[in-house]
């Protein structure tokens, strides 16, 4: 199992660490670390729509992030979270564009559904085949976000009908049938592209958490992961449980990509790679430790650096790619945790140490009272 | 087109697309041999292209033809020192492999941008004056049919890299250290009952991946991309491990893998003026490695395995 349960101070041990390796690079480099990180949180927090621009990012991380759980819980690694989302936000603008005319309330549900089973169906498949014939999941998905990413290209490229398409390179905005935006949340965050999806993404947070710790298959998926032998003696089929949680773990990160396509992008365009989504969910899932609340916390820390960051090179002249070394240093803590429980056992020891001195030196002193008072 | 030009146009470009492949899985059998899984070889691959580029955009001058080679050389030397991190991480401080080599996969282009806006104040570099090109191999160009096809006008670094492959599989199979690296990649607990040093053994085997990593990332960068940006390695890292687990942990099997990933690489490239392929849509050459590379895995699981103890952190009884 890759995704352990963390205490919540070596999580915060790791951020801490994190920053100050992003400080001394600033350092390093003559920056003024203090400029820098001022200058991060005053353009992730300066304006309504700074605000709205970090809910923007959260959605498809936090999304992502519990695909990752889902899969790493039954004992996947799901590194193909990006061709995933990618196959939801392809097959979302491409059928919310071929109805334009289709009224809303079926439009949205009908095409949050495609996304989603798109996305499933692209998890399912390398889940079927490690469950059926052992093959890598690793490898597979890595191979299917190539697969995905030019197939998602050329289906853009030479699929598309032209009446749907801005350019070669991209396609029409979607209608304000398939819209995700709303007025007054676009108008609150004075123009961001905030959507509704920040809400579906907190829904899914307790979905999530109550399949996983309320119901049967959230205990299957569970106990599959942790001992497939044991589950399969118990009476749990293995490899149902198995091709199941990598479908919800395709299909979260398809909700994810249909998000970005239907409410912050408006329109899919040719992807140069595959999108980051997928990987920064990853680093959104480690940091949260499996922890639900955690993957929130997570999300919000990582889009509060990923805005801020847009805004570095601005006012004090650091690199955006500053946030991302600060992104992997902190993720490289969180992995080499036991470096930080060894610093916290120091500490212990120290306090401990200290402690004993003191009470120590109490008692030599309740001692030397009590023998000036026996004079 | 001749017989003899095709085949000229088609083992060429093959091999200029293997070279950097056959390196790097290379590199990544050394290291899971020794029990590191590396998935972090896209990220190392990165760094040595990083590096080749800003040495051969400063050194271009002073060593002239010979800058690509230096350039191997310091791709070679920041791979090394990038991989400690992984080492570090893994042996030491007993990291899950897997998130460790996310987080170098995570770092390495946002560093190598970031050093690229630092020193040149642009996402990407100029393009390098000195790359590999063509080049001719001595004797053997004069072989009748054989030598035009094989060794006129081609990549030297593949050659360099086919050597390499047969010097690794003497060093992993044949050699004491090679016996050494793969008995802590096995079965740990053993080789430290036998006196082994389980740490400095893996140490050295991803060490080695990030030497080859390096060299591999240097190769794309100074005869195929010819500069560096964020986009200058995305994906090799991975093909290379696919390579790896194909060639069954064997330098001579990924070597073999590696020349069938550039194959299909090349052909998506350079299809289009061949006859038989003019007519195919380029969208089936491009995704052809990646499919074949699941029906391989899914057709030959059973027949490869992974050294025993990949994967594993070895914590010592204190």
């Amino acid at each position: 199992m890759v995704v352990q349960k963390n205490n919540f101070s070596v999580a915060l041990f790791s951020v801490l660490f994190g920053l100050i390796v992003g400080a001394i690079i600033m350092l390093v480099f003559g920056y003024n670390p203090i400029s820098g990180y001022i200058a991060l949180i005053s353009s992730a927090f300066g304006s309504m729509q700074d605000i709205g621009g970090v809910l923007t990012q959260m959605t498809p991380l936090i999304l992502t992030a519990l695909g990752f759980t889902v899969a790493s819980t039954a004992g996947f690694f799901n590194i193909g979270l990006s061709g995933q989302a990618l196959a939801g936000w392809v097959g979302a603008v491409w059928y919310a564009l071929s109805f334009p005319d289709m009224p809303a309330f079926v439009m949205i549900p009908s095409a949050l559904i495609l996304g989603t089973a798109l996305g499933a169906v692209a998890g399912l498949i390398p889940g079927w085949l490690r469950a059926q014939f052992g093959a890598s999941e690793v490898i597979v998905t890595i191979m299917m976000n190539y697969i995905l990413l030019f197939l998602g290209n050329n289906i853009l490229q030479n699929t598309m009908a032209k009446s749907i398409k801005e350019s070669a390179e991209t396609t029409k905005q979607v209608g304000h049938n398939a819209s995700l935006q709303l007025k007054w949340l676009t108008d609150l965050t004075q123009g961001s592209s905030v959507s509704t999806g920040i809400f579906i993404a907190l829904i899914m947070i307790v979905v999530v958490w109550f399949v996983m710790k309320k119901t049967t298959l959230g205990f299957e998926i569970t106990a599959v992961g942790l001992n497939p032998d044991a589950a399969k003696y118990a009476g749990v089929s293995a490899k149902r449980t198995a091709v199941v949680a990598m479908a919800i773990s395709g299909g979260l990160a398809g909700l994810a990509g249909t998000i970005e396509g239907l409410g912050n992008y408006l329109n899919f365009f040719t992807q140069n790679s595959s999108p980051s989504i997928g990987f920064d969910g990853m680093a959104v899932a480690l940091l949260g430790g499996g922890s639900y609340l955690g993957i929130l916390g997570a999300a919000a820390l990582f889009s509060v650096l990923k805005i801020g960051g847009l805004g570095m090179p601005m006012s004090s002249g650091v690199p955006f790619e500053l946030v991302d070394i600060v992104i992997a240093s902190i993720i490289f803590f969180v992995g080499a945790n036991y470096l930080i429980r060894l610093i916290q056992k120091r500490i212990k020891a120290m306090d401990e140490k200290a402690a004993a001195q003191d009470a120590a030196k109490k008692s030599s002193k309740a001692a030397s009272k009590q023998a000036k008072g026996g004079e | 087109m001749s017989l003899v030009a095709i085949l000229t146009l088609v083992v060429s470009s093959t091999l200029v697309y293997s070279a950097p492949l056959i390196f790097t899985s290379i590199g990544g059998t050394f290291s899971e041999r020794s029990g590191v899984v590396n998935v972090g070889l896209e990220g190392i691959m990165g760094m040595g292209a990083f590096a080749s580029v800003v040495f051969n955009l400063t050194f271009a001058n002073t060593f002239g033809t010979l800058t690509p080679w230096l350039g191997l050389v310091a791709g070679a030397i920041v791979g090394l020192v990038f991989s400690l991190l992984h080492a570090v991480a893994t042996v030491t401080l007993r990291a899950d492999h897997i998130i460790s080599g996310t987080v170098i996969n995570l770092m390495a282009p946002a560093l190598g941008v970031f050093l690229i806006k630092v020193i040149y104040g642009k996402g990407q570099t100029e393009p390098i004056s000195q790359d590999f090109g063509y080049a001719n191999v001595p004797v053997l160009d004069k072989i009748p049919f054989i030598g035009p096809i094989f060794f006129e006008k081609t990549s030297a670094p593949a050659w360099l890299a086919i050597i390499v492959a047969v010097l690794s599989w003497y060093v992993i199979f044949k050699t004491k250290f090679g016996l050494r690296l793969r008995s802590v990649g096995e079965n740990p607990q053993a080789a430290d009952t036998l006196g082994l040093n389980v740490a400095r053994l893996r140490y050295s085997g991803v060490m080695i991946s990030g030497i080859l990593g390096g060299v591999g990332g240097a190769v794309v960068a100074q005869s195929i991309s010819l500069n560096y940006s964020v986009g200058t390695i995305v994906g090799q890292g991975f093909v290379a491990m696919a390579a790896m687990i194909f060639g069954r942990w064997n330098p001579l099997g990924a070597m073999g893998a590696s020349l069938f990933f550039g194959l299909s690489q090349s052909l998506a490239v350079v299809g289009a003026q061949l006859p038989g392929l003019k007519n195919v849509p380029s969208i089936w050459l491009q995704i052809a490695p990646y499919v074949l590379t699941i029906v391989v895995l899914v057709f030959f699981f059973g027949k490869t395995r992974a050294p025993k103890a990949d994967g594993v952190n070895y914590i010592k009884a204190a």
